[in-house]
């Protein structure tokens, strides 16, 4: 197959679409976490847990929504721990993050060694059905790409313009942009920087949650150990590529997912005399390349990083 | 007292908003305020003037609801204002401006203007309601600034333009700005007093703290001068003089040190020709010609960014010029090396004591010797003798009264004039033959600076050279033996101070009367 079949095949674009749609859920998520001045390195072992969490509560008989629901409220729980750490206490975010993606991903891996011990391959669920929108699914080629995926992946699709219009548009969005910038100014009008910082990060983790779970109840049907597979560590990437705007994480997310795609079909037909690890690199060297023309003129949100606390200068 | 600022606020005809009465604030055994009473009137400016630690600050963190009195109370608009509330002040229509600003740089400008003024949970926002009403505020106090840019790409006067809007976009209708123009270049100063008038003139009542006395004298219709805690003057601008302020503020009269008249010694610094290549966006320098002699003060005035800065850079080597001869004591300087320029004798005073003058968490002690610390004299075998640290730290501290620190004390904490006078005690150490002074005075109170000045006079009588950048010039007629000024990068010829004056200087600090600007000269005059 030809790298030009490949662009004209609908295969490809839905796959395309379909892999980006844990990548725009984890990177809006890192998204919020950032623009309030909070790095979020548990974002790797979230999206475990979240995979976990909501397998588990449909293989124990739950139904597949109240599962993204659970795994959203693992999500912002540990979302909550790290901002307890990095917020309340003003411990180096990197550190916390860091502890809080070993944590999660080492407490996912117990707990589903716990509740299977015997299982030597993973069992499985029923999970998400695509979905053809009405109507809008007949549609030639858009229909099918577009229109004919998991309710999951038009969520995520969903939730650009409504970050971007929470961010942008509501008093509640710019005090959360202004906490990432100069926490001062929010104190200064009596709005409690810690809590909205907290409240922040838990709605952030919340979002990589629900993209972890999208693997395992959408794409496929069972979880693995090591399935995310550095897809948080992308989505970290990704937020400074989308210069922390909901739009263009969207942008990175398809374009990260696109390389994906053609990875895995190039390596299917050119493995003959290239070796397939190259393959595998590709979208990683892609996206580097990508974020080094992207974010020369990023504009970090001047507060990331840098712990609030009351009094000081 | 009281009455007689209300006979003050009724002959201005002016109807009081804000009156204090009998402020008292203690720490511990410290009286920061002691029995204050103040009245403000409508659309009247006060300037309240003070030393720094006389008070000033802690007397409008209590009218702002930061702090709370222990005794006094506040009246706005004659209702009482509930103390240690700054929710309440704000309500009651008083707006403060730091000094520090707390902007987000990231937003734009009607995005950190509106910001805590709806509430948080409400699904919209009516941003169009709020751009006309800032840019109404804008129009009508004559605060223009374009409310859809970031705050990043904004001069520190548009920055502070923003702050302005933000009180006033509350409702403030009394303005307290804490040394606003210590962050601003002298042309902003005065377009930023312009705006200051207008206000006035638009009924807004004003409270600026200050502590330069000839700002006070341009811009206040009264002024106050606290001391140590007490309110020591209260009279109308008119009954005020320079003197007489001064004298107010440090509690006896200031002997402003006097330059004697020395006779020049051997050239140490001369320069010929010399240009150096700025970087992009960089002012470059432009055949200057300099002779530098013992005990001798060169002056060189201009508004800063007219090059300054490279010929600062040149004279510590940081740079190296581009073209032209440039000698030190003889020696041709080619190359860019601080450490040579150190070694040969040339101490420097730079212009930003906090980001080039002192490493601010390292100890008083420590910073005395940064210049020295590999000699003998504080280190043997690649070990720094600790004991001589601490005690060339005490002497220095007590030889030149540095005050509020100890050899320990970390020097970030120290106040402007005692981190000066550590930078003055390091470099004077080092018995420099030239020494570079880049805005030494710069942001000090009286009483420091005339500190800062006197230390300069006495290295010069000891036999050094001195070059003496500055933006003050009643500063450089005071201390220099020459003054040039610097235009756009080129030097114009020195003249002697006795036939300098004050007109001509600014006059060519605007770019007339340089040669190569004569023509403007005569069109401007």
């Amino acid at each position: 197959m030809d790298i030009l079949e490949i662009f004209v095949s609908l295969g490809f674009w839905a796959a395309l679409v379909r892999m980006a749609t844990p990548l725009i859920f984890g990177t809006l998520g890192e998204l919020i976490c950032e623009r309030a001045g909070v790095l979020n390195l548990g974002i790797e072992g979230i999206m475990t847990l979240g995979a976990m969490v909501a397998w588990m509560w449909v293989y124990q008989g739950g139904g597949l929504w109240s599962a993204v629901l659970v795994a959203a409220a693992f999500g912002a729980l540990f979302g909550l721990l790290h901002s307890g750490f990095s917020v309340y206490l003003g411990v180096s975010q990197h550190v916390t993050g860091i502890g809080i993606t070993l944590l999660a991903s080492a407490l996912s891996y117990f707990a589903f060694r716990m509740l299977l011990p015997d299982v030597t391959t993973p069992p499985k669920i029923d999970p998400f059905q695509p979905y053809p929108v009405p109507g809008l699914s007949e549609l030639p080629f858009l229909g099918e790409v577009l229109f004919t995926q998991s309710p999951l992946t038009y969520l995520a699709f969903a939730l650009v313009p409504l970050v971007a219009y929470g961010l942008y548009r509501t008093p509640l969005g710019l005090a959360v942009r202004m906490v990432g910038e100069n926490p001062m100014a929010v104190e200064a009008q009596g709005i409690d920087v810690h809590r909205l910082r907290t409240g922040a990060v838990m709605l952030g983790s919340a979002f990589m949650a629900v993209g972890g779970a999208f693997l395992t109840i959408s794409v496929f049907d069972a979880f693995y150990i090591g399935m995310i597979n550095g897809r948080g560590w992308i989505c970290v990437a990704l937020v400074i590529f989308a210069s922390w705007r909901p739009g263009k994480a969207l942008l990175g997310a398809l374009l990260f997912a696109a390389f994906e795609a053609l990875q895995i079909r190039v390596q299917q037909s050119a493995s003959a005399f290239i070796p397939y690890q190259f393959f595998l690199m590709m979208p990683y060297v892609l996206s580097i390349l990508a974020m080094i023309v992207m974010s020369r003129r990023a504009a970090y949100p001047k507060a990331l990083l840098v712990p609030f606390r009351k009094g000081e200068r | 007292m009281a009455q007689a600022q209300a006979s003050a606020a009724a002959a201005t005809g002016a109807e009081p908003v804000l009156r204090l009465s009998g402020i008292t604030k203690r720490f511990g055994a410290l009286v920061a305020n002691d029995a204050i009473s103040l009245g403000l009137g409508r659309g009247e400016i006060l300037a309240l003037l003070g030393e720094n630690g006389a008070g000033k600050t802690t007397l409008m963190s209590i009218l702002f609801g930061h702090y709370l009195a222990d005794e006094g109370e506040i009246a706005v608009f004659g209702g009482a204002l509930p103390p240690g509330s700054p929710k309440a002040a704000i309500a009651a229509g008083v707006g403060m401006v730091h000094q520090h600003f707390t902007l987000g740089e990231n937003l734009t400008v009607l995005d950190n203007i509106v910001l805590g003024t709806e509430p948080l949970w409400r699904l919209k926002q009516n941003r169009a309601a709020a751009l006309r009403h800032v840019e109404d505020l804008a129009a009508r106090f004559g605060l223009q600034v374009e409310s859809r840019r970031l705050v990043r790409d904004l001069s520190v006067g548009e920055r502070q333009r923003v702050e302005i809007l933000k009180a006033l976009y509350r409702g403030a209708r009394v303005l307290i700005l804490d040394e606003p123009t210590a962050v601003l270049t002298p042309q902003e100063v005065e377009s930023f007093f312009a705006t200051l008038k207008t206000m006035a003139a638009e009924g807004l009542s004003i409270i600026f703290i200050s502590h330069k006395l000839n700002e006070v004298m341009a811009i206040a219709d009264r002024v106050a001068v606290l001391r140590q805690g007490r309110l020591v003057a209260d009279f109308p601008i008119a009954e005020a003089s320079r003197e007489g302020l001064a004298e107010a503020m440090v509690g006896r009269a200031v002997a402003l040190p006097e330059r004697s008249r020395l006779e020049p010694g051997a050239p140490l610094l001369r320069m010929e020709g010399v240009g150096l290549r700025g970087a992009e966006g960089k002012v470059s320098l432009e055949n200057l010609d300099i002779t530098l002699c013992e005990k001798e003060i060169f002056g060189i005035a201009g508004v800063s960014g007219n090059g300054q800065a490279a010929l600062a850079a040149l004279i510590s080597g940081l740079d190296a010029p581009t073209a032209g001869r440039f000698e030190i004591l003889g020696d041709a300087i080619a190359e860019a090396s601080p450490g040579a320029m150190l070694k040969r004798g040339v101490g420097r005073v730079p212009e930003d004591r906090h980001a080039t003058g002192v490493v601010g968490d390292f100890t008083v002690e420590e910073n005395l010797v940064l210049e020295a610390y590999g000699g003998d004299r504080f280190s043997r075998f690649g070990f720094v003798k600790g004991v001589a640290l601490r005690r060339n730290a005490e002497e220095k501290i007590a030889a030149f009264d540095i005050r509020g620190a100890d050899a320990t004390t970390a020097t970030r904490s120290l106040s402007g004039g005692n981190m000066q006078k550590v930078i003055l005690a390091r470099v004077l150490d080092q018995k420099p033959r030239i020494i570079l002074a880049n805005q030494p005075t710069r942001g000090l109170d009286v009483g420091a600076a005339a500190a800062v000045q006197a230390l300069l006079f006495q290295a010069r009588a000891e036999g050094a050279g001195i070059v003496l950048i500055s933006e003050d010039l009643e500063e450089l007629l005071q201390m220099s033996d020459r003054i040039a000024v610097l235009y756009h990068g080129r030097l114009s010829a020195p003249v002697p101070v006795e036939e300098a004056d004050l007109r001509t200087l600014g006059l060519m600090m605007a770019g007339h009367g340089t040669a190569e600007h004569s023509d403007e000269g005569r069109h401007a005059s």
